[in-house]
């Protein structure tokens, strides 16, 4: 198993990247980490998609010289599905910190728990 | 091929560009727009459903490349059968919740409001027509985003509060499932569908990649599972269907969740089979989530004080009912399910709108104390919203009745020896639990009144609220009187998905 | 704004970052008022925070256990995935040898990841920009200001001073928009394409707006024309591919072909949506600058 490891360590790399990014997503209280775990977690997805794609010892799919060889190329589609999660996660990012600007001038703070105890005395006092 | 098989290009497509359209317009022509763009959708779904019931599925290029190279659709009667519900269902919210929207929703946003309602309506599309995994990822991030954007446009921070909570458990959702799509392109190398299960059947009998292969399926189950608000992480939904305007609350209970179950129950008989699925022992997994969560959300339901936590709770509940069914067995299991989802999908959304309608005439009051012999004073909504909550409760002549009548079959004649107790005593605990907690708030709506100042609204004062419900209680109490053919179209499609 | 990087991160050590500084360029001043007010916190609340602070230790403990269970989970799965780099993995089959050898003649892009996206699997890219879409319209619902909030800060008044900001904009800016353009034209030839380009451009605006403030900018993209850009881009996008998926699934023939691979005007349609994405993107990147920095565009 360790020599597996070794020689798939960058999709290792990755899904260690992807626990991290994740528990700091569901489990940070400060909405901002939560932001950064999120990215962290989507960035280890995109390594572990682009690694799939890598073949050694060959070229970027652009085709040169017309040679079409499917043996000088390495996978064009994991770069393909790349550039949509890219495009994904910059648009729940920007949504997310939206979110976090409205919420921080509701509540003044950013740590989650803060904010529910607030909420919570809110519902207390409404009808 | 006839020109029918169009119609799903078209709708996806209609569906996004009145949705780029409504950007520029104000929200009065926005609302006409979707409303047009629903009814289109139900009417052409509907065309469809003949159509492929007749001719058997079919496979719609997206392009000019076939199967494993270019993008796809794959057109089931089933599949359109759900988007023509689905429309429907949305129609009636929209229409319904008119008078909430408007209040809730400053006049300048609007159209941003029914932008969303547009972009869910392409994403449920997609759901129920994809053949391709990956398209599915893409289209739940447009749902999720669009589903946060309905619930957090009324701007207060409580909302707001839901809408990030909502939010951070739907990315969780979607990290997982692309991871899962990830793995399982890296052991398979393909996206789309009938690619995917050869190569899955090939891989699970060789016995080849056989961990990658089954954390895969974990990572795809438990994404949507999440997204849809499985047990343990369904505490976001009291918060999410209790502060949001009452369509959006019975857009997202009834169909954005539904929404993903159906793409689940799409993957898991479309992508890894259900042999496989049902000897991974997942099954057994979200059968024990779902009876947890039955009990649970029953059990919070009734320490509520508030009518609409209370109504998001059963929510909770009903979701436990649908992954039960999935949990019991391929077939008959899976077809109650189905039938479950038609069941909430027309339910809940009725609930939410009579309970916004009663706390209407109870000057805005949600708590159940204020709500005292509130039925009185809105006849109308009193009626329907116990026509709901007898739905809820599986009193015979309501859908739920034949819901749990299913899911008993289904128990009983599917499941092995444990599971077929539980399921009946599950559906026995969790029934008495929902009498328990809607019975109280039925009893509560007609008892002597308080004596408060209350608002009296008849049929005149609340038509698009009375039309939608007329509707919703039609549509209830016809399907479950016309609840065999519909079981029979749901299994013949199942069996053939 | 004289804050140092380290400062924020200490701040954020405290779990309680200051917004301020980021929401008072909106010109929300009743945000610092009401800050001021004093918090009654009955005994209750005194309760359930020191129950907080104890939770606070519960979490990094979770997070951390959860974590490693994840990991654990992860490498198991990873040690069993096909090798790293090798040619005979399951992913390089009969999919990736038609995409790379026939890409050319069919779609006529040299860059095959151009033909992949924008024409074989082109629906999933009409969703990706709708996604766009969506968080535009999403981000717009939240921060787009009312009338009453209108800024009362002078508008480019903090970077107005900087000289060595606004000179190196002079001579950047162009250049970059330039850049920008021969990346959205070149995407079907070589590395780049609409979002790459449109993200490039779009951080030329942004970079313009913060030497010189946003007016300048505002003489040619307001809300409105905002709002038209993006409409005519995203309604062409679709009605472009509705027609080309309609002529695929019924065995028509398209008007657009693939043309003469390696000329600027070729490969169908791939062009004409690079240049839609990239103005949508590049509207989107400026247009959430904007609209986080002071409610509006």
């Amino acid at each position: 198993m360790l020599e597996f490891i070794w020689t798939n360590r960058i999709q290792c790399v990755s899904v260690i990247l992807f626990a991290i990014g994740f528990s700091t997503l569901l489990l940070h209280r400060n909405l901002m980490k939560k932001i950064i775990g999120l990215n962290i977690m989507d960035t280890a997805t995109y390594l572990f998609l682009t690694s799939i794609g890598m073949i050694e010892g060959r070229l970027a799919p652009i085709i040169q010289n017309g040679d079409t060889d499917v043996s000088k190329y390495v996978n064009p589609l994991p770069a393909g599905l790349v550039l949509t999660g890219i495009v994904v996660s910059v648009s729940v990012t920007a949504v997310m910190l939206a979110l976090t600007i409205r919420l921080y001038k509701s509540y003044h703070t950013l740590n989650l728990d803060e904010i529910y105890l607030k909420a919570q005395e809110e519902q207390e006092e409404e009808p | 091929m006839s020109f029918t098989v169009n119609f799903p290009l078209f709708m996806i497509v209609l569906s996004l560009m009145s949705a780029a359209v409504s950007s520029v317009l104000p929200g009065k022509v926005a609302r006409v727009i979707t409303l047009c763009l629903n009814a289109v959708v139900c009417t052409a779904s509907s065309i469809l459903t003949v159509y492929l019931y007749a001719e058997g599925p079919v496979f719609y290029k997206m392009g000019h490349f076939p199967s494993p190279w270019g993008n796809e659709l794959k057109l089931t009667y089933l599949g359109s059968l759900f988007a023509a519900i689905f429309a429907t269902v949305m129609f009636l919210c929209v229409l319904g919740g008119k008078k909430h929207i408007n209040l809730d929703i400053e006049a300048k946003k609007q159209n941003f409001y029914y932008i969303m309602i547009d972009l869910i309506q392409a994403a449920l599309l997609v759901f129920c027509f994809t053949n391709d995994i990956f398209t599915g990822y893409v289209f739940i991030e447009i749902c999720t985003i669009a589903s946060c954007g309905i619930l957090m446009i009324s701007q207060i921070g409580r909302t707001t509060l839901a809408a990030v909570r909502y939010m951070i458990f739907s990315l969780v959702g979607s990290g997982l499932f692309l991871l899962g799509v990830v793995v399982l392109y890296n052991i398979t190398g393909h996206l789309l569908m009938p690619q995917l299960r050869e190569t899955v059947e090939a891989l699970w009998q060789s016995g080849e990649y056989r961990m990658p292969l089954i954390s895969s399926l974990c990572l795809i189950v438990s994404g949507l599972a999440i997204k849809s608000g499985l047990f343990p992480f369904q505490f976001w939904m009291p918060d999410t269907y209790g502060y949001a305007t009452p369509a959006s609350s019975g857009i997202l209970s009834g169909l954005v969740s539904k929404g993903y179950i159906f793409f689940l129950i799409k993957i898991i008989l479309d992508v890894y089979g259900s042999d496989m699925f049902y000897s991974s022992g997942m099954n057994n997994v979200l059968f024990a989530l779902g009876v947890i969560g039955i009990v649970t959300g029953s059990g919070f339901a009734i320490a509520e004080n508030n009518i609409f936590r209370m109504i998001a709770q059963s929510s909770a509940a009903q979701i436990g009912y649908i992954y039960m069914g999935i949990g019991i067995s391929p077939t008959l299991g899976i077809v109650a399910a189905l039938f479950h989802i038609i069941t909430h999908a027309i339910t809940k959304p009725s609930l939410f709108l009579s309970a916004s309608a009663l706390s209407d005439s109870a000057n805005g009051y949600k708590k159940f104390r204020n709500l005292q012999g509130v039925a009185k004073d809105n006849k109308p909504a009193g009626i329907f919203f116990t026509i709901g909550a007898f739905s809820m409760i599986g009193i015979p002549f309501t859908m739920g009745f034949v819901s749990k009548y299913l899911f008993a079959t289904a128990g009983l004649g599917e499941g092995s020896g444990f599971k077929a107790y539980t399921t009946i005593i599950v559906l026995a605990v969790s029934t008495i639990l929902n009498t328990l907690y809607f019975a109280r708030t039925v009893i509560r709506i007609y008892s002597k009144p308080t004596g408060e100042n209350r608002i009296k609204l008849t049929v005149r004062n609340q038509k698009p609220y009375v039309t939608a419900s007329v509707m919703f209680a039609i549509i209830n109490i016809g399907t479950s009187l016309a609840a065999s053919p519909i079981f029979y179209l749901i299994e013949r499609g199942v069996s053939r998905l | 704004m004289k804050k140092s990087i380290k400062d924020w991160f200490s701040e954020w050590d405290e779990d309680k970052i200051n917004l301020t500084e980021l929401t008072a360029n909106q010109g929300n001043e009743n945000l610092i008022k009401e800050e001021k007010k004093e918090h009654n916190i009955s005994e209750l609340v005194e309760l359930k925070q020191k129950e907080l602070s104890r939770a606070g230790k519960i979490y990094p403990v979770l997070a951390a256990l959860l974590c490693v269970v994840i990991i654990y989970f992860m490498l198991m799965t990873v040690s069993g995935l096909p090798k790293f780099g090798q040619a005979d993995n399951p992913t390089n089959n009969e999919v990736v040898e038609r995409y790379v050898e026939k890409g050319m003649e069919e779609t006529g892009a040299v860059n095959v990841v151009a033909g992949v996206i924008l024409d074989y699997r082109a629906f999933d890219t009409l969703g990706e920009s709708h996604v766009l879409f969506t968080a535009v319209i999403a981000v717009f619902t939240l921060l787009l200001a009312d009338k009453e909030e209108k800024e009362t800060i002078e508008e480019g008044q903090i970077m107005k001073q900087d000289n060595i900001l606004r000179n190196t904009a002079i001579f950047i800016v162009p250049l970059t928009v330039l850049f920008g353009i021969y990346v959205i034209l070149n995407g079907h030839l070589g590395p780049g394409g609409g979002f790459s380009g449109g993200a490039i451009i779009g951080a030329a605006f942004i970079i313009y707006a913060m030497a010189f403030g946003f007016s300048g900018i505002e003489k040619f993209l307001t809300l409105k024309t905002f709002r038209i850009i993006v409409l005519c881009a995203l309604l062409f996008y679709s009605g472009a591919k509705c027609y080309s998926f309609f002529c695929g699934a019924n065995e028509l023939h398209s008007i657009f072909g693939p043309g003469t691979p390696g000329m600027i005007l070729s490969s169908g349609l791939i062009l004409p949506l690079n240049i839609a994405v990239g103005i949508v993107v590049a509207c989107t990147m400026y247009g959430f600058y904007s609209i986080f920095k002071r409610g509006r565009i």
